[in-house]
């Protein structure tokens, strides 16, 4: 399942004032453990469509993002319910350890 | 030229991986550096096929000679970092580079981490244990990088052109000959890393503080946990997690020996190479020669 990568303004509306969860993985083009990270984002999405939203955030483009939810490593993972943050996934993570923290 | 496989790490998980892949016709590098945890052990007695036991040192020797006498390539150099290249995996050292199709790491139960309070607490909101992946988030910024080798010199060259000030801070060991504008070296003892949310600041034992906006661990020689970071592998506890093939997450790259946890025992290491050996044999031959 392919991935949306979204925009600064485009993150109110699509992380913040959703209800229920949402995944997002912030990662980079140049960093190589992103791309091992892209293929289980895409499992879970596909896995858990009908319980999530997931989405990227490109840290290059939108860094007062990155700044905003202390993100200093990548790929780093963050699962937002109702707008807000409720777990921080740091590094390339298990795809089974995703889906049951998500659950 | 191009390797089929390069083995990181020369004890019996790496060695007995060597047999197969060079028996299987591939060409085969093991690099290996400082000392193996089976140097250290006095005398095995709880492996097959030695009536007296069998010295760690000896046996270690004898594993290298043995690869080396059926035409496996050994290099006695320190990998510094492994990357994903155009084609397979790139290896550097800190005397060369080599251009590899499949890596496995065999490179033992190194604990790298130091032991410093608030080390845990600060692991991705401050603390890296990878310049290339990480720096980016340092631009402009003062960070330190905890370590005096070639390790921690290299992590170094890669934060020099990005963060505005380095210190290089040895933690009570020898200072590295190392010299840049924006470098300083400190060789005094950590007490404690602070912060609130994140990394603010360091303790030293003589009650100095360093501020700092991220620290870079880099002590000792580079090991599995490093690497993993470096190129995504998924680890659990500081082992790379490996299916039963000895496959890891990324595609092209096995692990094996005491680097996957479980028993620290040189049967299982060998049993861990030797699957590991096979599956690389498949896999150079299903994605390289199929269609040719």
């Amino acid at each position: 399942m392919e991935i949306l990568s979204l925009k600064g303004e485009e993150f109110e509306k699509e992380v913040l004032s959703q209800k229920g969860k949402v995944l997002v993985d912030f990662y980079a083009d140049w960093c190589g453990p992103c791309r091992m990270m892209t293929p289980i984002i895409e499992e879970v999405a596909e896995e858990l469509k009908d319980e999530l939203k997931v989405f990227k955030v490109n840290v290059d483009n939108n860094q007062e993002l990155a700044i905003k939810y202390d993100v200093m490593s990548i790929p780093t993972i963050i699962l937002f319910e109702n707008g807000e943050v409720r777990k921080t996934y740091i590094g390339v993570t298990d795809k089974n350890e995703l889906i049951n923290g998500i659950k | 030229m191009i390797y089929d496989v390069i083995i990181i790490g020369a004890g019996p998980a790496g060695v007995s991986a060597s047999l197969y892949t060079k028996r299987g016709n591939l060409s085969t590098l093991i690099i290996y550096s400082d000392e193996s945890s089976l140097e250290k052990a006095k005398k095995i007695e709880n492996y097959y096929g030695f009536e007296n036991g069998i010295n760690g040192k000896d046996l270690y020797n004898v594993g290298i000679k043995q690869a080396k006498n059926i035409g496996v390539d050994t290099k006695k150099e320190e990998v510094l970092n492994v990357l994903v290249g155009n084609e397979g995996f790139r290896v550097i050292t800190d005397k060369d580079e080599y251009n590899t199709k499949a890596v496995i790491f065999s490179t033992g139960n190194k604990k790298n981490k130091p032991n410093i309070k608030g080390i845990d607490k600060f692991e991705g909101r401050g603390i890296s244990y990878c310049a290339i992946c990480d720096g980016f988030f340092y631009k402009d910024k003062n960070v330190v990088v905890i370590g005096n080798g070639k390790y921690a010199i290299s992590e170094t060259n890669d934060l020099i052109n990005i963060a505005r000030h380095i210190t290089i801070l040895t933690n009570g060991k020898q200072a590295p000959e190392f010299r840049a504008e924006n470098v300083d070296i400190n060789t005094e003892e950590i007490e404690e890393i602070n912060g609130e949310k994140k990394v603010e600041e360091i303790i030293l034992k003589n009650h100095k503080k360093i501020e700092t906006d991220g620290i870079f661990i880099a002590q000792g020689v580079a090991g599995s946990t490093e690497f993993a970071k470096k190129l995504g592998i998924i680890t659990k506890q500081d082992k790379i997690v490996v299916n039963k093939k000895m496959e890891t997450n990324v595609k092209g790259i096995y692990a094996c020996g005491d680097c996957t946890g479980g028993l620290f025992q040189v049967s299982k290491a060998v049993y861990e190479g030797t699957i590991a050996g096979l599956q690389v044999i498949n896999y150079i031959r299903e994605k390289y020669t199929k269609g040719e």
